[in-house]
């Protein structure tokens, strides 16, 4: 027993390869916990930082500069009553929501955070990924009609719609990514998300750079599709507040609504992570291929380390300049507190055999949260395209231009 | 500055100089066949939705029933009243004096320009004449009130076309010209600024100086949001080409304001019938083409940097002298009726006052623009999609206060 658990950690394959179910699982709920800390932290990021694009503080009392805000939400969100409409169709407003869910979480399991860190690695991956997340519209459309309701109804067909055109550029960007892994003297390609980064790896090259500007044109072909395909500002027409009140989830409340909050989130992270892995060199650091040797190494392996302990400075320095007054004391300490868990984690980062460990999972989720970053920025942007001009840039902006890159790309390869 | 200075509504401001409407048409009926019946789709059921009084996107309790075809809008109906106070009937009870801070009350985003055509109004009737200070006090508040009124307009018409940055940085700007006016009278948006026959209370110290650091404060923050909208793309798409109107269903349809001078019609009450001090001030009138959301924006945008030079100009030479004109202490004008109108942000603002010879008016009547410029709503945004009726409710810029009373 004690074998089978040790055996797999001098193994250099993912638990599913390894065929080991336990560790698996445990890969799973690590997932699963990460990727709740992670929405958790996005919902407080995007209040923040989005406030801050817009000249004010956001959320600032409950907790250290508003820290323990999204958890009092999800506390809120849980003790709401439920409603469900009289007229509804109870059955499928029910299924609805997790629906959305399973496929928003379903596709973590061959996103690869690091070379062995990942639940499993298919021969299929990226097929697997953008089929299951494209099935997230399914959820929706059953929301908007199970609602019973006007609102939610044009939501979801304005979804549905959207989704499917812009899941055709987006396919059409994949493959040009994919026909870049075959670039090798064998002349085979890949589907599987390990082998796609591990291409680029042995190609010396992120696939964005690749073909200039060929693979940069593809990435931003992917960047618009993704934050089509997730819902959020300028396309986020099925919930447009202004429009549709909140579009195909008017009628859900609570816990319900909160798994709908829980799977755009997550959805957000799942292309992000298709969007890195394709073209960011995945868990790849930063010049790889230029800034090699021992010494850059060392240098590289620090650099998760040092960004905690600049987080917690940064906690440190909100904790000077807190008001000296009785009444901020436990919020001040309780910044301080959460400067020191941060520190403790920077710290952690430094000790040898878990240095070498985190590096792959620190790049990765690093270039996802530049990713994440983005969506915000769109958000405190852009204005709302309206439905025709989406269909327009869907179909007769991105669709050539994907059809293009593809061929050239093809073109190129072959040369 | 000179890119600002070089858009469209700037150079039209001199070429349509007098020209007294356009005579563009718009072909209001190919794209909206109501009673042919597409038979190339599945036969479907129009679909009616209620918009309202609800809705975060409708200014208000404004309630609209869209009949639609899909997404398309094939005719609307407004439904209003949920503000509905009675605010003329009042008047009935009151006398002249006492009715004075109900017209605040009317487009509270507007109140100083409320109470500036109401007090002209009983000036008139009174055949009184405010003393030259009180006007230029006057000029320089409603200004700044047009320029309030502006940008919250502005912040909410983004917000609604789905920009939710720029109402942030208009409600920051904004907060200074509410702080000016808290300043003067002690009230921020039921200001009760003027009392009939010149103002209540003389500027505070240091009032021209404040405005002065405003309108140098805020000349940038305008290029700010600019830079945000203006040559967005998303912001051009979703503007141009919305929701347009004719001069000649603008004249018909009584709809005033910067919705008609985006029309093309160089009419502006300030300039064609003067009152309080405008004449003399050297002022554009902004001026469209199209009479489509973007030009009414640029038209809107235009009008405040024009209201920074009026409130420039008129810091500059404020005279001195009274700031009360030689009014009874107890109001009765003359049997007789009087219609005074004045320039508001959102158009012609009247009032018709009949008087009986008593203390109390007999008959108030209020012409609001807002009210007048909904009637609108429905011809702009036939054959258009439902985005654009939200678009289109923005850039009418109604204040349902103002359209119940």
């Amino acid at each position: 027993m004690l074998d089978y658990i040790t055996s797999y950690l001098r193994s250099d394959t993912t638990p599913g390869q390894a065929g080991n179910i336990l560790w698996a699982v445990v890969y799973i709920f690590l997932i699963f916990a990460g990727l709740s800390v992670a929405v958790i932290a996005m919902n407080w990021l995007e209040r923040k930082i989005l406030a801050h694009m817009q000249v004010r503080l956001g959320p600032m009392r409950v907790g250290p500069h508003g820290l323990l805000q999204p958890i009092a939400d999800a506390l809120k969100l849980l003790i709401k009553e439920d409603i469900m409409p009289a007229e509804a169709d109870k059955f499928v407003f029910w299924m609805a929501p997790l629906v959305v869910v399973m496929t928003a979480f379903t596709v973590f399991v061959v996103v690869p955070f690091g070379a062995t860190h990942a639940v499993t690695d298919m021969n299929i991956g990226i097929l697997f990924m953008v089929g299951v997340s494209s099935l997230s519209v399914l959820g929706i459309v059953m929301a908007g009609w199970a609602s019973n309701s006007h609102y939610p109804l044009i939501g979801a067909l304005r979804s549905s719609a959207q989704m499917v055109s812009y899941e055709i550029a987006m396919g059409l960007a994949v493959v040009s990514a994919i026909l870049m892994t075959s670039l090798n003297s064998a002349g085979t390609g890949t589907l599987s998300m390990i082998g796609i980064v591990q291409a680029q790896q042995a190609q010396h090259v992120w696939f964005v750079f690749k073909f200039f500007p060929l693979g940069m044109i593809a990435f931003f072909i992917f960047a618009i599709a993704m934050v089509a395909e997730t819902n959020r500002a300028p396309f986020d027409l099925p919930e447009a507040e202004s429009e549709l009140t909140a579009g195909f989830h008017t009628e859900y409340s609570g816990f319900r609504w909160s798994l709908f909050f829980l799977a755009e989130y997550s959805a957000m992270i799942a292309v992000s992570s298709i969007a890195v892995t394709l073209w960011l060199g995945g868990w790849l650091r930063p010049f790889s291929n230029s800034l090699t040797g021992d010494t850059w190494e060392m240098v590289f392996s620090l650099i998760p380390g040092l960004s905690f302990l600049a987080f917690a400075a940064m906690c440190f320095l909100g904790v000077f300049r807190m008001p000296k007054h009785r009444a901020f004391r436990m919020q001040t300490m309780g910044l301080a507190g959460f400067g020191v868990l941060l520190g403790g984690i920077g710290l952690l980062l430094f000790v040898p055999p878990v240095r070498y460990r985190v590096q792959d999972i620190f790049w990765f989720s690093a270039k996802v949260a530049i990713s994440m970053y983005m969506y915000i920025w769109y958000r405190g942007t852009f204005p709302r395209y309206r439905f025709d001009q989406l269909m327009k840039v869907g179909w007769k902006v991105l669709l050539p231009l994907g059809i293009g890159v593809l061929v050239l790309t093809a073109g190129v390869g072959v040369l | 500055m000179s890119f600002y200075e070089e858009t469209t509504i700037h150079k039209r401001m001199d070429a349509t100089a007098g020209a007294a409407g356009s005579v563009k048409t718009i072909d209001r009926t190919s794209h909206l066949e109501l009673d042919h019946h597409d038979k190339t789709f599945l036969d479907t059921n129009e679909l009616v939705i209620n918009m309202g009084p609800q809705h975060p996107a409708t200014h208000g309790v404004l309630r609209v029933i869209l009949k639609l075809d899909g997404e398309k809008v094939l005719g609307t109906e407004c439904v209003i009243g949920y503000l509905h106070r009675g605010v003329e009937k009042i008047a009935e009870h009151r006398t002249y004096t006492m009715f004075n801070p109900y017209v605040d009350r009317m487009d509270y985003v507007a109140a100083v320009s409320n109470g500036l055509g109401y007090c002209e109004a009983v000036e008139k009737l009174l055949n009184v004449q405010a003393p030259p200070r009180a006007n230029y006090i006057r000029v320089i508040l409603t200004e700044l009130n047009r320029l309030a009124s502006h940008m919250l307009w502005l912040g909410t018409h983004a917000l609604d076309i789905g920009a939710i940055t720029p109402l942030f940085y208009t409600f920051r700007d904004r907060e200074e010209i509410l702080k000016i006016f808290e300043k003067y009278c002690g009230a921020r948006l039921t200001t009760h600024a003027f009392r009939i026959g010149g103002c209540s209370y003389e500027t505070y110290d240091g009032f021209e100086r404040e405005v002065v650091n405003f309108v140098n404060f805020v000349t940038p923050k305008i290029d700010e949001y600019e830079e945000l909208l203006t040559t967005n793309r998303i912001w051009v798409e979703r503007t141009k080409g919305v929701g347009p109107i004719t001069a000649r269903e603008c004249v018909a349809l009584g709809v005033t304001g910067p919705v008609l001078r985006a029309s093309g019609v160089k009419w502006d009450l300030r300039k064609a019938q003067p009152y309080a001090a405008y004449s003399d001030f050297d002022f554009d009138i902004p001026v469209g083409e199209n009479g489509d959301t973007y030009d009414r924006y640029l038209v809107r945008m235009q009008e405040m940097r024009q209201s920074l030079r009026i409130i420039e100009q008129a810091v500059g030479k404020i005279p001195a002298g009274p700031i009360m004109a030689k009014v009874p202490k107890v109001i009765k004008p003359a049997v007789g009726e009087i219609y005074h109108s004045i320039e508001a942000p959102k158009g012609e603002l009247g009032y018709f006052i009949v008087s009986d010879g008593s203390t109390q008016p007999y008959r108030i009547r209020v012409r609001p623009p807002s009210f007048v410029n909904l009637q609108a709503l429905d011809m702009m945004v036939r054959g258009q999609l439902v985005a654009d009726v939200i678009a289109v409710i923005g850039t009418l810029d109604i204040v349902l206060g103002e359209v119940d009373r």
